[in-house]
């Protein structure tokens, strides 16, 4: 049948299974929202108050579902307005399709209104990316985009559409997902990809060898990487380390791909990891990091990182192989399918001394109380306490993710949504939306502090608008807390611009965009407003007046060695 | 960085609108200056063979190779081995020549190094020259003293030797990743 490019971007959308997008409508992609206007019955688009706040719950929706999220944003503006949210989600592999539109044809290239050039600014932050100018091929790409945004690693694909594509018209002929990689541009790809690949399975004789390598080790530690997360690799993860009986760090991004609470867990590694691991990764014999990259926040100093130990490397991506650490060994595959294959292969094996050893180490950060101001522990044990523990949390970056992820043991991929790799300031709401939006009978938090919540706060309106009832949770030090927290430790107690003294009064912020909200500042009135941000059925916003010289502890310093804790 | 050396890479891509920003992109962004870049299509028009000379040690050509063939539009990568592949570049040098005795001389330095002449006026004559580097900067050097009026080369592109080619079925190739999960 003849549709326009704009309704054939709707059919698309359609057989990928997309239910859900986010975006900000504007001139140049007004024949697509157009379209979506026809097609408001079986897509809900959910109109953010910015295009970050939408690139952000696009993302949001991804990692919570492990389905594709996606993103519409006009030309120009619109575009570049998605960069910080386009970088998120490539820095952590979350699967994002974003669509803009581009002016006409006729006025591309000639400095038109709201044009730029979003396929050359967002080629180092997407897997790839597409300029369509003819309506005959929009359906090829947007199939080869979202195949490409999940398949492997996963990461953000970006499709830019010339204005004119969606005003043609071609032919257009349903195609079920699973008929999509039999011809046309994914076909293509598939063919050489499959080609190139020999076979898609790991390697046999890799897997042999880690077997040997594993049979030989007294001391050995698995780091439970995002890679675990977003291949849902949980379950093999699982038997993997109860049949090696090795004790299991996990990095930020890895949070909920091993359950914290297990006897296994370690807790965190890395910059501001626990004793135990970071102990753990310095007196092993054998480390085996899946779907991890090591970046510097986990590595830190990379000479002399698992120094008396083998590393091995487990990951989807040949190019992370030795990109941040020389490796012994590596298994190119997918973490599930490794894992899985390994497991066969594995006799019961037994530590004890070993894990002795390490969790002589403590795996959690002993904070103190105290009587007369709430601390980020006491606000964060009193969530826990309250809060269902199924609850989905997302964060911002700096103090209080960094509390959150230490207190909070994450128990399924996609409990935590975090910005681990960019380190996105104004990420938490935004995700939070995209989560709700995705699993509206799940309890969403949002941790946030003080700094991160105001840049992109706007979004309460979204949250609003579409009764989507998060509970944010701000613990307000009144201060750029990370920042602040270096200054004191490495800048001799120079507080530069990290002081926020300044409005708006959160609560009445709430209040005006038509939710509650409720400042406190002892743990009684924490619970009470607890119980009511569950049962009051609007968003709620929680200030927690918070200490500003409260640290996050340990510390390594940046490019330190892992167990030269700057503070303990 | 240790063992610094120049690497020769052989990158097929599809012939398409912005490859080679892709491809060029991606050694600024990892902090590499490209030494040498030639670009044409192959017998299949809608393949391009990129040849790109950098300077890096091992472990980052090595790397260099794995970021590249992430790139959709790159088929295929080889990092070619200096003792096994055949190097040329064609440079053109138009060189001051106003006497017949400076002519005389150039003429016969081109026909050593079988270069031609190109283009012939009254001030100046114009050579062809093909080969790798030692033959050009011998070239180069010897025409210096007549005065270099201008100096342009294509850049280098390679083949390996033998029967051997880019789509080899090597183990280092069966690690280009996407066929996995794609759907």
């Amino acid at each position: 049948m003849q549709l326009s490019g704009a309704n054939i971007l709707m059919e698309c959308l359609l057989e990928q299974g997309v239910d859900t997008v986010f975006g900000y409508p504007g001139g140049a992609i007004m024949p697509i929202y157009d379209a979506l206007y026809s097609y408001s019955d079986r897509i809900r688009h959910i109109l953010t108050a910015h295009e970050q706040g939408a690139s952000h719950a696009a993302d949001g929706y991804a990692r919570t579902t492990g389905k594709v999220g996606v993103c519409f944003a006009t030309s120009g503006p619109g575009a570049t307005n998605l960069v910080t949210g386009i970088a998120t989600a490539y820095m952590d592999s979350s699967p994002v399709v974003f669509i803009t539109a581009n002016v006409g044809e006729d006025l591309i290239g000639k400095d038109s209104f709201q044009e730029v050039d979003i396929v050359g600014i967002s080629m180092p932050i997407t897997k790839c990316n597409y300029l369509v100018r003819d309506v005959a091929g929009l359906a090829d790409i947007v199939r080869e985009a979202f195949a490409v945004a999940r398949g492997g690693r996963p990461g953000p694909v970006l499709i830019d559409i010339i204005k004119d594509v969606s005003f043609a018209t071609a032919a257009y002929t349903p195609l079920p997902r699973e008929e999509h990689h039999i011809g046309g541009r994914l076909g293509a790809l598939v063919r050489r990809a499959s080609h190139d690949l020999g076979a898609p399975e790991p390697d046999q004789g890799d897997i042999d060898l880690l077997a040997e390598m594993i049979a030989a080790s007294e001391k050995p530690l698995v780091i439970c990487g995002g890679g675990v997360v977003r291949g849902r690799a949980e379950a093999q993860l699982m038997e993997f380390a109860l049949r090696i009986d090795s004790p299991v760090a996990i990095t930020v991004m890895g949070g909920g791909g091993f359950p914290g609470r297990n006897p296994l867990a370690t807790g965190m590694i890395g910059m501001h990891g626990t004793q135990a691991s970071n102990h753990a990764a310095d007196r092993c014999d054998l480390l085996i990091a899946v779907g991890c990259r090591f970046s510097d926040r986990v590595g830190l100093q990379f000479k002399t990182f698992a120094q008396n130990a083998k590393i091995v490397q487990i990951d989807i991506d040949r190019a992370e192989i030795n990109k941040n650490i020389k490796t012994d060994h590596h298994i190119i595959g997918d973490a599930g399918q490794v894992l899985a294959r390994l497991n066969e292969k594995l006799p019961q094996m037994n530590h004890t001394a070993w894990k002795e050893e390490v969790f002589f180490f403590h795996t959690e950060t002993i904070y103190d109380d105290c009587a007369d101001a709430l601390t980020p522990k006491q606000v964060l044990s009193a969530i826990a306490r309250i809060l269902p523990p199924h609850t989905i949390v997302s964060t911002d970056v700096g103090q209080h993710q960094m509390w959150a992820i230490q207190h909070f043991r994450f128990d399924y991929p996609g409990q935590l949504l975090t910005s681990g790799g960019f380190g996105t300031m104004g990420f938490g709401l935004g995700a939070a939306i995209g989560a709700k939006a995705a699993k509206p009978n799940e309890v969403v938090l949002h941790i946030t502090g003080d700094g991160g919540f105001r840049m992109n706060c706007t979004e309460l309106a979204t949250e609003a608008h579409y009764n989507l009832p998060i509970i944010t949770c701000i613990l307000n030090n009144g201060t750029l807390g990370m920042v602040r927290q270096w200054q004191s430790l490495l800048f001799d107690g120079r507080h530069s611009e990290t002081t926020l003294d300044r409005g708006p009064d959160f609560v009445k912020l709430a209040e005006a965009y038509g939710l509650h909200g409720k400042r406190v500042t002892c743990v009684t009135e924490l619970e009470t407003a607890l119980q009511e941000a569950l049962t009051c059925g609007t968003g709620y916003v929680i200030d927690c007046a918070i200490d500003a010289d409260e640290m996050v502890r340990p510390m390594v310093r940046a490019g330190g060695h892992i167990t030269e804790f700057l503070v303990d | 960085m240790s063992n610094i050396k120049r690497h020769t890479l052989s990158v097929q891509t599809a012939n398409e609108a912005g490859v080679l920003s892709q491809v060029s992109r991606l050694f600024s962004r990892k902090g590499y200056n490209i030494e040498s870049l030639a670009v044409g299509t192959t017998d299949t028009p809608k393949i391009s063979r990129i040849t790109i000379e950098v300077l890096a040690d091992d472990r980052h050509a090595e790397l260099l190779c794995n970021q590249l063939r992430k790139l959709l539009p790159v088929h295929s990568v080889k990092l070619l081995e200096p003792t096994q592949a055949i190097r040329r570049q064609l440079v053109l040098i138009k060189v001051r020549a106003a006497t017949s005795e400076v002519r005389n001389e150039v003429i016969q330095i081109a026909n050593i190094f079988r270069g031609s002449i190109i283009d012939v006026c009254s001030e100046t004559l114009t050579l062809s020259l093909i080969g790798a580097e030692e033959k050009t900067d011998a070239v180069e050097t010897l025409l210096k003293e007549f005065g270099i009026v201008e100096l342009v080369r294509t850049g280098m592109i390679a083949l390996e030797r033998g029967q051997y080619t880019i789509d080899e079925n090597t183990k280092e190739k069966g690690e280009f990743h996407y066929g996995k999960h794609v759907l």
